[in-house]
């Protein structure tokens, strides 16, 4: 299990985060009427049925594949929606119903045993890849196997593969002895239209696992290994017309997709573009001028584009500021002294001024003060709040309280890690910085190389050696549930001798114990009850100080139809736009 | 055949004409000469006031700040627009309580934030010019005069060291140095490394130069008298040569002062610089890029500094050079 959420640290963050190059747009508004200020982030704004037109996305960084077995940007798993059909999807819906996922290739939910480790899939009839042949649940279950050999489908999400596995070590389909190369015993196809997971101990995570690309079918005769990502075959209503790396992509309709076979997409235009540009400057004006339609990657305009559209109430109409599921944080290191004392701990989250911090990283439309560690988008989360961190003051007597406590009543002093390629994280060690100086904590702050992350921070020998008390980082989850979100972070079992997350290296029973409780219950209600319950006592250990859960301020086209926020993937819902003018 | 002898009559009249005028100039030093020639060259002049001003005002930053300013480190979240982290005023905030504006995000008094930022800027230039200077000569002069193959061991250094990516290293090796290193921490390492490396890689300009002067100074005929009165190597290099390549070694210092404060900015443009909340002017042009269209003045006035001050030094480095010219009028 842990080394996709390796990757997902440095996938997800990396994509997340908002470019620190130079940006600006020339072009005025269009005539159309915005539709309102964060309009898309609750509902769905411009219903239309019209179809028509191409689409243009655009964006500053290409996918890292568009082979859904190897993509971890968040983007891309949004932009698979419209050729990579899976099992279990989430629905196309606004608000907390997109988080739901309904029965996509699969005819009805699966039926899941009652000892929960058994999960039977029944498909839809008629579903058809782009060459035309039948899409059966040995495509399905070949796709599955295809990240197994890590050697040639790498880089995407791993989690099916260590749930899968089960002490095999199946090699993957290209080393598989079995004639029909469907070699893996966890995953049984009695018929074409009929798919068995069989699970070693019950996960009610698992259907999110299906959810993604990496569970997507691929035809075994199609297959093209590590090159699949310049072409994938298309099971969705789009297929590749084109992919030229680090230019564009162009998708047109598949004909062998029926409207019938599919629960919510729609397939509006005839087209759809991506644009690849190095220049964010370039991306930003052609997003205000109407060229560009939306930006792919969704991480936010960039600083000198923002300000313009801020100040202008006509521009700012066509922008939402929906939160991206990532909460930027700073890990509090109890394994270097003086935090191995909780009160030395607290006397840092009281000691921050949240404002401060919340400016550093760009001011309230870049996310809001929060007071634990579960994003609002996911089930469980609440307004937990026991140092006051939302009330956005430094809690100086409270801070010089907890000092005396720990027994260093004329502070210490310790040091910050930062990634030196994230200006706002820079940013955010430099307010924290300050804030502790106020209660006699002196900090230093180490910028490391930001590609370094995995060895630096993810590293706890050299987190320990270089005495880095205070990390400064972010982070989303996978998959929408509180274990995907906080096991990473806060599960002993996940603590990793390189690419680990967990950098407060917690690993507390009572949390390791409720996490697999949470995973044995088949009721998402009841889970969340139990990751609160995990969030609380993480959050009064004082081991993670959390500065903003994050927004990404995004320019709309006011001719896109359909627009809302996924909130599984804290981006417009790609598959389902469409374009108002026809063009 | 007369014609010469005349003339020569006629030239020694001459001489013995303007006789009373000459007797002032006789008595001038080669330091004076230059400095007179120094006094009427008004731009160079100029370029000199502005590099004492500028020194001064990195050494008394803490005074002027306190009279004039605020601490440089000193958040002002009320001059911030909090929605656009831009400053309120106009030009980036400038008033007679923030005389150059405040940053952005923070709202930190620019004033008080580009004299810091001079001190890091003239104390990496200086002493890494210092190190330039020692190596340079040292080896420069070593190579012009010894020749053979000390000559041809330490001209082939200069080459390779030439060619080397300096930024490039430069960068890399910023973050794999460890954030304490004899003794000093943070800010302190990241200075001496940029110090020891701009300095280092600077070396071979001015060794060029001193070893092109040394290999002419060598045959000179005071360079053989000392010889053949049978004074030693040391004697010659330190007492003949090196005082006779004050001159160049003096002029190619205030030049190579701007280029190592343009070094400076850029590695800390590029990140490599010293650590925040440090200032410095690479630092602030950097942090500028990002918002230069709604807060310009943040990027012009760091900017302006570093123009200002690479540009007096280079003034008054080139009028030193037409000064200590003994071809010059």
């Amino acid at each position: 299990m842990t080394r996709s959420r390796t990757l997902a640290a440095t996938g997800l963050v990396a994509v997340m985060a908002l470019t620190a190059a130079a940006c600006g747009g020339k072009g005025g508004g269009t005539s159309t009427k915005g539709a309102g200020f964060n309009a898309a982030a609750t509902k769905i704004i411009n219903a239309s049925d019209k179809k028509g037109g191409t689409l243009n996305l655009w964006t500053t960084s290409d996918a890292d594949s568009w082979d859904p077995g190897r993509a971890y940007y968040a983007s891309v798993w949004n932009m698979e929606r419209f050729y990579a059909r899976t099992l279990l999807a989430y629905d196309a819906k606004a608000g907390a119903d997109g988080l739901k996922l309904v029965p996509d290739l699969a005819s009805a939910q699966p039926q899941i045993s009652s000892d929960g480790k058994t999960y039977t899939f029944k498909l839809r009839s008629g579903l058809k890849f782009e060459d035309g042949s039948p899409i059966t649940s040995k495509d399905i279950k070949y796709g599955i196997e295809r990240p197994f050999a890590q050697d040639v489908v790498n880089g995407g999400p791993t989690y099916l593969v260590n749930e899968l596995d089960q002490g095999q070590k199946y090699p993957g389909p290209y080393k598989d002895k079995s004639p029909d190369k469907l070699g893996l015993k966890s995953v049984l196809t009695p018929d074409d239209s009929t798919i068995v997971f069989k699970l070693a101990k019950a996960d009610s995570s698992f259907p999110y696992l299906l959810a993604m690309g990496s569970a997507s079918p691929v035809p075994q005769k199609l297959d093209t290994g590590a090159q699949y990502g310049q072409k994938p075959v298309s099971s969705g209503p789009y297929k590749f017309q084109s992919y030229e790396p680090g230019k564009s992509v162009v998708l047109v309709r598949n004909s062998q997709w029926s409207q019938s076979t599919d629960p919510f997409r729609k397939a509006l235009p005839d087209k759809v573009t991506l644009t690849i540009t190095t220049n964010p400057d370039q991306m930003d004006a052609n997003l205000l001028s109407g060229k560009a339609d939306i930006d792919e990657s969704q991480t936010g305009l960039s600083q000198n584009a923002q300000i313009k559209v801020l100040q202008d109430p006509k521009l700012k109409a066509n922008t939402d500021d929906p939160y991206n599921g990532f909460i930027r944080y700073v890990s509090v290191v109890p394994k270097v002294a003086p935090f191995d004392n909780i009160h030395c701990r607290k006397a840092v989250l009281y000691a921050a001024n949240t404002t401060d911090l919340q400016t550093a990283r760009g001011g309230s439309v870049a996310g809001s003060t929060y007071g634990n560690m579960l994003p609002p988008n996911i089930l469980g989360s609440d307004n937990y709040d026991p140092f006051n961190l939302t009330k956005g003051k430094a809690q100086v007597a409270q801070a010089k309280q907890e000092l005396a406590a720990c027994g260093k009543p004329n502070g210490f002093s310790t040091t910050i890690a930062v990634r030196n390629n994230k200006p706002k994280e820079v940013n955010s060690a430099v307010a924290l910085q300050a804030s502790l100086k106020a209660v006699g904590i002196t900090a230093n702050i180490d910028q490391y190389d930001g590609k370094l992350i995995a060895s630096v921070i993810g590293s706890p020998s050299v987190v320990k050696n270089k005495g880095y008390g205070l990390v400064v980082m972010g982070w989303g989850a996978d998959y929408p549930n509180g274990s995907g979100f906080l096991q990473p972070l806060v599960d002993g079992r996940f603590i990793l001798q390189s690419g680990n997350n967990n950098f407060s290296e917690i690993n507390d029973p009572q949390i390791k114990g409720w996490f697999d409780e949470a995973a044995g219950l088949t009721d998402p209600a009841a889970a969340a009850a139990i990751y609160q319950k995990i969030n609380h006592k993480v959050i009064d250990g004082a081991y993670y100080l959390p500065i903003v859960a994050d927004k990404a301020l995004n320019y709309r086209n006011p001719r896109l139809t359909n627009v809302f926020v996924q909130e599984a993937f804290g981006e417009v819902d790609f598959q389902a736009l469409g374009v108002s003018d026809g063009k | 055949m007369t014609a010469p002898l005349h003339d020569t009559a006629a030239a020694e009249t001459a001489l013995t004409d303007v006789a009373g005028p000459v007797k002032a100039i006789e008595g001038r030093s080669p330091g004076r000469i230059a400095w007179d020639r120094l006094k009427r060259d008004k731009v160079a002049l100029a370029g000199g006031a502005i590099v004492l001003l500028l020194i001064l005002a990195a050494i008394f930053a803490p005074v002027l700040t306190s009279l004039f300013g605020h601490p440089p480190d000193q958040f002002h979240p009320d001059q911030i627009n909090p929605d656009l982290g831009v400053p309120k005023g106009a030009f980036g905030g400038m008033s007679w309580n923030y005389l150059l504006g405040v940053d952005p995000t923070f709202g930190r008094d620019v004033f008080s934030r580009v004299l810091y930022g001079a001190r890091i800027s003239l104390i990496v230039a200086f002493l890494s010019a210092a190190v330039s200077v020692s190596i340079g000569v040292l080896l420069g002069v070593a190579a012009g005069y010894f020749g053979g193959w000390i000559d041809a061991a330490i001209s082939r250094v200069m080459d390779l060291l030439l060619a080397f990516p300096q930024l490039l290293f430069t960068i890399a090796l910023v973050s794999v140095m460890p954030d304490s290193l004899l003794g000093l921490t943070g800010t302190g390492v990241r200075m001496a490394i940029l110090i020891i490396v701009i300095g280092f890689f600077g070396w071979p300009y001015i060794g060029r130069i001193v070893r092109g002067q040394a290999l002419s100074l060598r045959e000179r005929e005071f360079v053989e008298a000392s010889k053949s009165l049978g004074a030693g190597s040391v004697h010659i290099l330190l007492r003949e040569l090196l005082p006779n390549l004050v001159a160049p070694v003096l002029v190619y210092t205030t030049l190579i002062i701007p280029t190592n404060i343009l070094n400076e900015a850029a590695l800390s443009f590029l990140g490599a610089g010293v650590k925040p909340p440090t200032p410095s002017w690479g630092q602030m042009l950097s942090d500028a890029v990002n918002i230069y269209q709604a807060d310009p003045t943040y990027m012009v006035v760091p900017g302006l500094a570093i123009f200002i001050t690479v540009l007096a030094f280079n003034l008054f480095g080139d009028g030193l050079r037409d000064a200590l010219d003994p071809k010059g009028s």
